[in-house]
This record gives structure tokens, C-alpha cells and sequence, in this order.
């Protein structure tokens, strides 16, 4: 009886599986609304500020490079530092893109997900990975929460969710020079930032979404456009980040207005 | 905790450090005062110590009129120096006087440097169960009133009031008897409670004195004052503040420096250094608060360390891989299938240094996991000078000379040799919560007076010292050396 | 490790060192271990997998528990004279964040009892498999007022807080979502606050794991649970109770135990002991709490200590005389520009000649660092051992001569260790960091007597009072 059931269960579930899968193919902003709820919306306005607390909510995301991480223990800063440096993309570490932007990437080849598993698929040790080229969309959008749940953006829609790579960049507009300021950031999992095109963090090891788990040295955002980016990679589990900018004394910084480009 | 016993192993070398530096030879040393960027401290007999940093101390203090056992305080802008006329009976009997008298400043080289003409503000008869030597001082931060305290064993410890303006007794003050049979007695004042300190056991008799420092503590300014087990100080009461501890033998007279919030110090004789003849030496502790009693804190002690942010408990480490090392886990089997029990070997230096880069590292906050980037050797320096109560040190990492640096940027990294350059030397403060504040010496190009601070969990920076938020904070944990 | 034999001081000796004393012994393997409960005398913990570890003293540990089920991560708490045994596992319906919390009641945790018998697994829900949250890894809390308390989660997603009817255990609230990113969820109540205790780090990675214990606090069970530095720990907030050791790696799965007023104990799990190769072991340490915080005390460590009493912070000493040391009063001098030399310190063989040979009393000295106030503390796991502790013998440094309780509730020295149970002592750190010294027995009496100071001067046996640092002691070590 449970066997039956589990059975039912899952026919279901590829059921809805495969009504996501459409959805996506249209990609239109409805869609994306629907598959995102509750942790995301489509951009409609035309900035955005940070929020109470000075978290960043506005971001332009690219649905996920796969990289199969079969655990987490592998994220030692050199592991990190080397499989973000690959050119997954075309400018990759410059682009500002929009809302509906393809990017083609060549990527390792992991199967469906396992809904039984928090695992990628582990391919045999003595297989060499296989690539694949896809085309990924990047997504403007505002996050319902003070963190940005990339596992949920993934997972709604109908991405790889474990052992990928998000590529995300959002645009911090001031009005003047804001002098010693630090990026902080609580990732899950590892990850590379940079504020207008220089490294200021790199996060490695099984670590946990905290505010403020990490923060860098002093930067200036300058009068004008900065451009911040980020890269996260996660392998089993969840996968989330939150960002604010902090002064000395560890207070949010705010007084400045997000835009996705 | 009472006392914050470090489990370790010492790796003193030849010098002691336990003590101060220099000549720092006193007996029933004043409280600490900073005058003209120095520190002064006065003793019986006649003249006192004089210190550049707080940390080498060298005699020249200037005191006229002789006498036991002085106090001194800054009112304003002036100096008040108090002191008895004899001392314990050695005068024959014990009638004795107690003198005040003004200064514009400490410093005999000053131009200003000008003892007004001593008067008398308390006195003891031949006869009479009150021996007025030993005097300290506590102006009231609630009220702005000063209080004086003195006597010793021979009867009771006064009280009396005297005018901050002028320093004469109050006129009409009535004396009141605060505690008995102690000596070397100083009030202090804090978060709503006033404190009475003395000293109990037997001074002046070098390694074999039993002197050791007492307290008790009233909500009112006259007291009663009293003891953890409910026992006022005029019944013999007293809670123990600091007893002798090895070679260091006899606490007495207190004094108590306020460096900022959260940052204190005290003074105080030991009667015997064993490891300086046996002579009375000046020493200065940090000052700790638990539930409202005061602690002394330790002697910053070399070793190597685990140093651990307050803040989210993450231990201080070399930005490099983690190595993993031998031993996985070994299923979830809770069973006692019979299997040989294996001790496992500790990770090494020489296991990882290799994997190390060899310039600049960074360094961040990282689980504690014993591991060799997340050990610390830190060594005092003794002849890069000091600060108020201890040397600077250099932070190495263990079996290395990888040295603990502040950088240009205000930030903090490690570099591949200890240079001896001040953005390398460290001052260790400990807090009156028992944690540390660790500053560097000097940051190259800034002039801000930084302290290593945690603004993120992962995050160690240079930044304002703050004694409100654990960002600021740090614990030293010292673990049983690798077998 | 075998019980052996006994014969005399040098086989003690001997078996001594090849023991490692800090963590518990006989087989103390678990993963995941619920909060220790006492039962009919013994102690009880349950592990992921099924089964758990028993213990007749609380030192020594071996398998013999009781739990069906499977699944993980079991926690135990007795409500009433019956015990609350819930774990959780997967809900059937093959997806792998969908977990329930199962529920069974017991009247013991005895297997051998008569009255031992789980009644039927109640479900009290969990995740569904698609939501932010997996139903595993419970804890339970009797709160003050009576209210039962269940807190589930990982690191997928959110831990959540639900209450439970404490006669049925029927969950009798919707979940609340409580902190992000954690496992191992375990509340507690202290003093006007609630804590939540959880876990950060690796899991099950051996000596590689870098599980940690952390906590926040709230005055409401539901939270807002905060850390020391304001973080929210549904924020990822949380401030460190305990994480590794050198030797010791990887903290998880707090319990806490409360053994009378003034003195607490933390049970958790090393992931692993270097000692024990590499494996996860039950780990029983002393809980204290300061500034309204939860502190992990450190094991007992054998060594050279003075006994300080928190009284009047003079030291434990045999009552003999004095023996001055040479080098009296320099004088006065502050100036003098003689050599600078070291003192030798007062060695046991400069005084033993003048102490008599038999009994020997005691008394409460100032502390001189003096060889008649030295003592020599060694565990004699031997000889058994109390809830996270083995019984010590206290010897005077360099000798035999050991602190013993005596028939007419006092202490004395007797020349010689013999292993008799006057002579070893139960050291519990107390919640304040002091700590309490007690006889494993006091001849001619059942009363439960500790050491005490009843006067400055004076050490006694009397009863434990955690209100009076009467009853407290400090360890300092040489």
C-alpha cells in the first residue's frame, strides 16, 4: 500500500515537473512570477533602495551552471578560487546584462535531479565528465526575503539545483563618494565577489548563510554607477546568499538606490 | 570564574615577565597617576617610580615628608599626594598623622613641580584602638565628595571627608570606623556599589609574607561594607581580590587605573619577587569584574594559543586550504564491534607549511579545528618597549616566524618573518569581562588608535575599539600542547 | 576497555596511563546522541540508527539502549514518571526532505524492566519535501510553565518550534520557523530566557567534521532567538558554546543535564576522538552559564593544583608548621642596584622531615605556594566515576599522603592512598565556574557531605549549599 502510493506520488510529481518545464520554455514574466512565488518577483520598477536593514534585494541572476559538487567538504580556497575563475561566459566578470539576456555556456553534464537525493548524480569515477552547451536566460528580479534564495530560483525553475554555479550583478547607484565601506556577505555555499571589477572576498569551505559572515576590506563606492557581482557555487544543500554594505562601527550602510544596469 | 586558570605550558625564557621591567622596586606603592604623559607611583619611605610607558619603571618620583604608605589622585588639574607621618608602630607607639598636600604636577623636571606646604586631616593618639597610616582616596564620581579611608591592623580603619577644593578635612566631619584589622586600605567606586579594600596577613617579611588583598562592599559610601559570606569588614569580613601566586609572594596596597570602559588596571605590591631576590616590586594586573566583586586578571603568559573572536567563537587563521587530515568518519555504528582502538596523530606543521604560499598571507576567522593555521605562539618582546602593565608581543604562527601584521589598509594579514617593526607588535589587554583587546603597536600611514575587531564572523580587521559589542573581543584558549 | 582487577597502588598507577580520562570510557560510540535522562538509577542515551549507550555511574558508557524506529537524531526527556522518546526519519514518501518527527512513550528506559514497552509511534508532522525545512534531528523542552516544546530542522532551510500537549505529546500549535541553516535544534530554559541550541558546520566528516555548538536567547519560547551581537539566528546568527579541541573535533547535539541547583552538565557528541580512532564518541561536559550565556567547562585535567576556598580564597593545607623560607624583607628600597637574582622555591623534601608520619589534619591556610598546600589530583577511572566525571584521588605532591573523609564528617590526610572510598573524590564544576569537591562516601554515614569551609580557617564536610561560596572551591593550577 505505501509502495502504491509512493508510486502515485511520484507520477505526480513528474506531473508537475513537466507543467514547470513548459512554463519555462515560455519564459515570459508571468511564468517566472509563478514559478519564483514567495521568494522572488520580476523587476517592474526602475531602482529599487536597499532595505531597512541595508541588504541588497535587487539582482540580475543567471540561471545555473552546473558543476557537480558531490559534497561539501571539497570547497578549499584554491578548489574555489580555480572553478570560479573558469570563463563559463563571454565577459563574464564586465557584463551588465538585461532582463531576458541569453548567454551560451559549455558546461559539465549532470542528470535530472533526484528528488530522493540532496546529491548531483555522482558519475562513475572512472568516467571523463561530459560537457554540454546550453543557453541560459538572465532573470531581473526582487527577493521577497533580506537573503537571495538561489536554491528556490533554481528549483523554480526546473534548473539543476545542487553542484551549480549562480552568476549574479546588481548595480549600486550613489549620489556621492561613500568612503570605507565594507561588503558584507553571508554565503551558502562558496563564492567570489567583486565590487567594480576587483576581488574583494573569497568564501570558501562548508559554510552557512549568516548576516555578515564575512566582510571585506574598506572600498569606496563612488559617485555614480558601482557595480557589484557575485559567484556562488554550492554541491548538496541549500544554496542562498545575503549582502549589505557596512561601515566600521558594523552599521548598515544605505543612501544609495540598486538598478539592474 | 574566579580565576581564569589557563591550561598550558610556559615557555618563559630566562626573563620573568610576570613583573614590571626596569627598577621596579617599591613598597606600599600609591595608586597609578598619569601626569605629563608618565606614570608616577609613590611609596614609604620617600619618592617613588617613574614610568615612560607603564611598563619599565625607573625611581626619581619626588615625595617630601617621608612617612608610609601614600596615595596620590588627580582633582582637576591638580595633584593631591596623601601620606602617614610614621609607619605601624615603628615610630614607637601609634599615634601618627595623616598629610595632604597639592602639586600642580608629578614630574620633578617641570617648571610648575611645587608641593604646597602639607596640612594634617586625620590623627591617632598614643592610646587609642587607631593607627592613622596607610590613607587612600576615592572622589565620589556620583557626588563629587572625597573620602578618605586609613588604619591598619592596630584597631580600626576610618573614615573621613575632605574637601576636593582644598584638600582639608571637611569641617564637623565625624570619622567613621569602616573595617577593622586590616591595612593598606582605598576605596573604589562602581555601577552603584562602593568597595572597601584592604589587606590581611603579614607584610614586610619578604618570601614569607602572608599579605594578601581584600574587599568589601556597601551601597552607601560609609558603608557597612560587606564580604561574599555577609560579613561586614568592621567584623573582619573581607572577600579575597588576589593571594600570592608561585613566585610571586604578599599582594598589598591596592590601587585601581581606569584606562576607558572596559579597560582596567591594578596596582599593587608584591612582597617578595623570587625571581628578583626577594624584593618588593610594584605590579600592575589587569582589573576584572564578576557579579559585581572585582578579579584580579593574570599576567598576560607566552604560549601558544587558540585566539578565538568573541564574536561568533571562530578562531583567528592563515587564509590558506584546508588540509584534510588523516581519520573520516567512521560510520554512525555505535556498536562495540570489537576493533582495536587507534590513537590518531595530530596534524603538523610540517604536514601542511608546504601547501602554505610564501609571501603575505591573509588571515580570517575559521572553525577551530586545532589545526597548525590556527595556531598562535605569542611572545613578549620585551625590548620594544611596553604599555600600562605589559610588554608588546610579537603573534607568530607556532614553529614559525610568520608574524601577525597590520598593513597600510588598516587591515590585518601575516607576514613570512617578524621584522620587529611596531605593525608587527601587539598589545594584549585584558578586559574587564575576562576577554582580550588585541592592538597593534602602530598601523603604518593611519593614526587611529585601532584594535583588531571581528565585523564579520569570518572578518578580522582593524577598527575603533568598542567595549560594548563582542566585535572588539577575543579569548586566548589555551589547549594541552600536541603529545 | 576491560574492567580489570585491582591489586594495590602500582597496578592503579599503572592503568592510570594508559587511559585517557577526558572523555568518557568503556565504549561511548554514538552519533548524534539525545539529551542524557536518568532512569531507575541509570543513564540513558539514544543515537541516529537505533539503539544507545547506558550507563550505571555516568562515566562509563556501553550499548544496551533501546529504540525502535531507526531514523536519527532521538532526543529523551522525562515527563511525569514516563519518558518522551522522539526521532524522526522519512515520511514514505521517497522525496529527501520530507521527514517526520515520530513520538513513543515509555514507562522506563530499562529493556530489562518489566514495564518496558514503547507504545505505538505517534506522527507530529514535519516537512513535506518541497518546503524550506527537513523534518529531522528533534529536541524537546519542558519549558517552566509546564508547556512541552519541539524543535525540528537542518540546514535545509529553517529550524521550526511547535508545542506539543504534554500529557499526549499531540502537537497542539502550528510550526514557527526559528533559525536558518542549523541542525541538531535542542531549547532550553535558564533564568528568565530561552535558548535555542543548534549546530554550524560539517557533519560526519570524521576528524574533518567542523561541527559546532551554538546558541541564541529569547524571552519567548518562539523567539526572536538572538545572539551577542544582535543577530537573529533565523539571520544565521548564533554565538559559540563549543567547537573542537585538537584532540576532540567537531561539537553537536547539546543536552543538557541539570544535576541539583548549581550544577549542570552538557552532553553532545565529538564527530571525532583522536584517542579513540577518529570515531564519534559521547562527550559529557561541566555547563556553565555566564552573563546569562551558556558556557562549556573544560574537562578535569590531572595535575598540580592549590585548593583555594571561595570563601575567603586561602588554600586547603595540611596543618603543620610553617617552615619560613630564607630570604626575609629587603627593606625599604626602592633604589638598590644589586644583583638581580632567583629565589629557589620551598621543595617538599626542605619541610617533609618536620611533618609528623601518621594522620595528618587540615586546615585553611594563605595561599604560599608552600609544599604542605600543593596537591596532587588524579583521576582513578578504576575506580568509577559520577556523570561526566571519574573520582579523583588528592594527594599531597610528591607523596602518598592523600585527603580522606572521615567517620565523624571530617577531613583529615592519611599517609597512604589505598583506593578506599573515603579517600576519592567527585570534582563538579559548579554553573558559576568554582567547584564543588565531594566524597565518593563518608564512613558511618548515607548523607551526601562535600567539602566546605566552615569558618576561614576551617574545612569541613557539610551539606552543599550553591548559594554560599561556603560550599565553593577553586582549582588554580601550578
Amino acid at each position: 500500500m505505501k509502495r502504491s502510493f509512493r508510486i502515485l506520488l511520484l507520477l505526480a510529481l513528474m506531473a508537475v515537473t513537466a507543467v514547470q518545464v513548459q512554463a519555462q520554455k515560455k519564459n515570459s514574466k508571468i511564468d517566472v512570477a509563478e514559478a519564483l512565488k514567495g521568494y522572488f518577483k520580476p523587476v517592474t520598477t526602475p531602482s529599487a533602495t536597499p532595505d531597512a536593514e541595508g541588504f541588497i534585494r535587487r539582482w540580475m541572476i543567471l540561471e545555473p551552471i552546473s558543476k557537480p559538487n558531490p559534497t561539501n567538504r571539497v570547497f578549499t580556497d584554491s578548489y574555489t578560487r580555480e572553478n570560479l575563475s573558469v570563463e563559463y561566459f563571454p565577459d563574464q566578470l564586465t557584463v551588465l546584462p538585461k532582463d531576458g539576456d541569453k548567454v551560451k555556456v559549455t558546461m559539465e553534464y549532470q542528470p535530472p535531479v533526484n528528488l530522493s537525493s540532496n546529491r548531483p548524480a555522482a558519475r562513475p569515477q572512472q568516467d571523463q565528465p561530459k560537457f554540454v552547451k546550453a543557453t541560459l536566460t538572465w532573470h531581473a528580479l526582487d527577493s521577497d526575503h533580506f537573503f537571495v534564495k538561489l536554491f528556490r530560483f533554481a528549483t523554480g525553475l526546473d534548473k539543476d539545483r545542487y553542484g551549480v554555479i549562480f552568476w549574479t550583478v546588481t548595480v549600486i547607484n550613489c549620489e556621492e563618494d561613500i568612503e570605507n565601506v565594507r561588503l558584507a556577505v553571508g554565503s551558502n555555499k562558496a563564492a567570489r565577489w567583486w565590487v567594480n571589477g576587483e576581488e574583494v572576498l573569497l568564501l570558501a569551505g562548508d559554510r552557512h548563510m549568516g548576516v555578515d559572515s564575512a566582510v571585506s576590506d574598506r572600498v569606496t563606492l563612488k559617485k555614480g554607477k558601482n557595480i557589484l557581482r557575485g559567484v556562488t557555487m554550492n554541491g548538496p544543500g541549500m544554496s542562498e546568499f545575503c549582502a549589505r554594505f557596512i561601515d566600521d562601527t558594523g552599521k548598515p550602510v544605505t543612501g544609495y538606490t540598486i538598478t539592474c544596469n | 570564574m574566579k580565576r581564569i586558570v589557563f591550561i598550558c605550558i610556559l615557555l618563559l625564557t630566562g626573563v620573568s615577565l610576570h613583573a614590571q621591567t626596569g627598577a621596579p622596586y617599591i613598597h606600599d606603592p600609591s595608586s597609578i597617576v598619569k601626569s605629563d604623559g608618565k606614570y608616577f607611583t609613590f611609596g614609604t619611605g620617600g619618592g617613588g617610580l617613574i614610568s615612560e610607558d607603564g611598563w619599565s619603571w625607573h625611581s626619581g618620583a619626588v615625595r617630601p615628608g617621608g612617612g608610609a604608605a601614600p596615595d596620590a589622585i588627580k582633582i582637576g588639574d591638580r595633584y593631591l599626594i596623601i601620606y602617614g607621618t610614621t609607619g605601624g608602630g615603628m615610630g614607637g607607639g601609634h599615634a601618627s598623622k595623616i598629610m595632604t598636600m597639592w602639586n600642580k604636577t608629578l614630574d620633578p623636571d617641570s617648571p610648575d613641580f611645587a608641593y604646597s606646604e602639607p596640612v594634617m586631616v586625620c590623627e591617632s593618639l598614643v592610646d587609642e584602638d587607631f593607627n592613622a597610616i596607610d590613607p587612600g582616596v576615592l572622589l565620589d564620581p556620583t557626588t563629587g565628595r572625597l573620602w578618605l579611608t586609613c588604619g591598619t591592623y592596630f584597631g580600626h580603619i576610618r573614615q573621613v571627608e575632605l574637601d576636593p577644593k582644598t584638600g582639608f578635612r571637611v569641617e564637623g566631619n565625624e570619622a567613621i570606623d569602616v573595617g577593622r584589622n586590616m591595612e593598606a586600605s582605598t576605596m573604589m567606586y562602581r555601577d552603584g556599589w562602593y568597595y572597601l579594600l584592604g589587606t590581611h596577613g603579614t607584610c614586610c617579611d619578604g618570601v614569607n609574607s602572608t599579605y594578601n588583598i581584600v574587599v568589601g562592599r556597601s551601597r552607601n559610601v560609609n558603608g557597612p561594607f560587606i564580604d561574599n559570606v555577609g560579613r561586614s569588614m568592621i567584623q573582619g569580613g573581607g572577600k579575597s581580590v588576589v593571594t600570592t601566586e608561585g613566585r610571586l609572594v604578599g599582594p598589598g596596597h591596592f590601587g585601581r587605573y581606569i584606562e576607558e570602559e572596559g579597560v582596567e588596571k591594578m596596582s599593587f605590591h608584591w612582597e617578595a619577587d623570587m625571581d628578583q631576590s626577594g624584593r618588593s616590586v610594584l605590579a600592575i594586573r589587569p582589573l576584572l569584574w564578576k557579579d559585581g566583586w572585582p578579579v584580579a586578571g593574570e599576567a598576560f603568559r607566552e604560549g601558544t594559543y587558540e585566539i578565538q573572536s568573541v564574536r561568533s567563537g571562530y578562531a583567528l587563521e592563515l587564509e590558506v586550504d584546508f588540509i584534510r587530515a588523516q581519520g573520516a568518519m567512521r560510520g554512525l555504528g555505535r556498536g562495540n564491534e570489537p576493533q582495536p582502538n587507534v590513537v590518531l596523530e595530530e596534524q603538523k606543521l610540517e604536514d601542511v607549511a608546504g601547501t602554505w604560499p610564501e609571501g603575505v598571507i591573509g588571515a580570517r576567522n575559521g572553525y577551530y579545528m586545532g589545526r597548525p593555521w590556527q595556531r598562535w605562539s605569542v611572545i613578549p618582546v620585551p625590548e620594544a618597549g611596553g604599555y600600562l602593565g605589559g610588554p608588546y608581543y610579537k603573534i607568530v604562527i607556532a614553529g614559525t616566524d610568520r608574524a601577525l601584521a597590520a598593513n597600510d589598509k588598516a587591515e590585518v594579514e601575516t607576514v613570512p618573518a617578524f621584522t620587529g617593526a611596531p605593525e608587527q607588535l601587539w598589545r594584549i589587554d585584558q578586559l574587564t569581562d575576562g576577554t582580550y583587546r588585541i592592538m597593534p603597536k602602530s598601523i603604518p600611514g593611519h593614526d587611529e588608535p585601532y584594535a583588531l575587531v571581528s565585523l564579520g564572523d569570518c572578518s578580522p580587521t582593524l577598527a575603533p575599539f568598542d567595549f560594548k559589542s563582542d566585535n572588539s573581543k577575543w579569548d586566548f584558549r589555551c589547549y594541552s600542547p600536541v603529545k | 576497555m576491560k574492567k580489570t582487577a585491582l591489586s594495590g597502588l602500582t597496578a592503579l598507577t599503572a592503568l592510570f596511563l594508559s587511559i585517557v580520562a577526558s572523555a568518557q570510557i568503556g565504549s561511548p560510540y554514538i552519533h548524534d546522541p539525545s539529551t542524557v535522562v536518568e532512569c531507575d538509577g541509570k543513564y540513558y542515551t539514544f543515537g541516529t540508527g537505533s539503539g544507545g549507550l547506558i550507563s550505571e555511574d555516568g562515566w562509563n558508557w556501553h550499548s544496551g539502549g533501546v529504540r525502535p524506529g531507526g531514523g536519527v537524531a532521538p532526543d529523551a526527556i522525562k515527563i511525569g514518571d514516563r519518558y518522551l522518546v522522539v526521532y524522526s526519519t522519512g515520511n514514505g514518501s521517497g522525496l529527501r526532505y520530507s521527514s517526520h518527527v515520530y513520538a513513543m512513550w515509555n514507562k522506563t528506559l530499562d529493556p530489562e524492566s518489566p514495564d518496558f514497552e514503547y507504545s505505538e509511534p505517534m506522527d507530529l508532522g514535519g516537512s513535506n519535501g518541497y518546503e524550506d525545512c527537513d523534518g529531522i534531528d528533534p529536541g524537546l523542552m519542558m519549558g517552566p510553565d509546564g508547556r512541552l516544546w519541539l524543535v525540528y530542522g537542518t540546514y535545509f532551510g529553517y529550524l521550526r518550534i511547535r508545542e506539543l500537549d504534554p500529557k499526549t505529546a499531540q502537537p497542539i500549535s502550528e510550526p514557527v520557523d526559528v533559525a536558518l541553516s542549523c541542525e541538531a535544534g535542542e531549547m532550553t530554559y535558564n533564568d528568565g530566557w530561552y535558548y535555542l541550541l543548534a549546530t554550524h558546520g560539517t557533519c560526519c566528516s570524521g576528524v574533518n567534521s567542523t561541527y559546532e555548538i551554538i546558541v541564541g536567547r529569547s524571552k519567548s519560547p518562539t523567539g526572536p532567538y538572538v545572539d551577542n551581537v544582535g543577530r537573529d539566528m533565523i539571520h544565521g546568527g548564533g554565538k559559540l558554546v563549543l567547537a573542537s579541541e585538537p584532540r576532540r573535533i567537531g561539537a553537536g547535539h547539546f543536552g543538557r543535564f541539570i544535576v541539583g541547583k548549581g550544577i549542570e552538565k552538557m552532553s553532545f557528541h565529538f564527530e571525532g576522538d583522536l584517542d579513540r580512532s577518529g570515531r564519534s564518541v559521547l562527550a559529557i561536559r561541566p555547563l556553565m552559564w555566564k552573563d546569562g550565556w551558556p558556557v562549556a567547562g573544560e574537562p578535569f585535567e590531572n595535575g598540580e593544583y592549590s585548593l583555594v576556598s571561595e570563601r575567603r580564597g586561602y588554600a586547603l593545607e595540611l596543618a603543620v608548621n610553617n617552615v619560613p623560607m630564607a630570604g626575609g624583607m629587603r627593606g625599604f628600597n626602592r633604589n638598590g642596584d644589586d644583583n638581580v637574582v632567583a629565589l629557589e622555591d620551598q621543595k617538599l623534601e626542605d619541610v617533609i622531615g618536620t611533618w609528623p608520619e601518621g594522620e595528618i589534619s587540615l586546615r585553611i591556610g594563605p595561599e604560599l605556594f608552600r609544599p604542605h598546600q600543593a596537591w596532587e589530583i588524579t583521576e582513578v577511572p578504576e575506580l568509577g566515576g559520577f556523570i561526566g566525571g571519574a573520582y579523583c584521588k588528592i594527594t599531597i605532591a610528591g607523596t602518598g599522603r592523600a585527603l580522606a573523609a572521615t567517620a565523624g564528617k571530617e577531613i583529615v590526610t592519611v599517609p597512604e592512598f589505598t583506593g578506599a572510598p573515603e579517600q576519592l573524590w567527585r570534582i563538579d564544576r559548579l554553573t558559576d565556574g568554582t567547584y564543588r569537591i565531594m566524597p565518593k562516601s563518608v564512613p558511618g554515614t548515607d548523607e551526601e557531605l562535600v567539602l566546605v569551609s566552615v569558618a576561614d580557617s576551617t574545612p569541613s564536610l557539610g551539606v552543599f549549599n550553591p548559594d554560599s561560596d561556603n560550599s565553593k572551591w577553586n582549582l588554580l593550577k601550578h
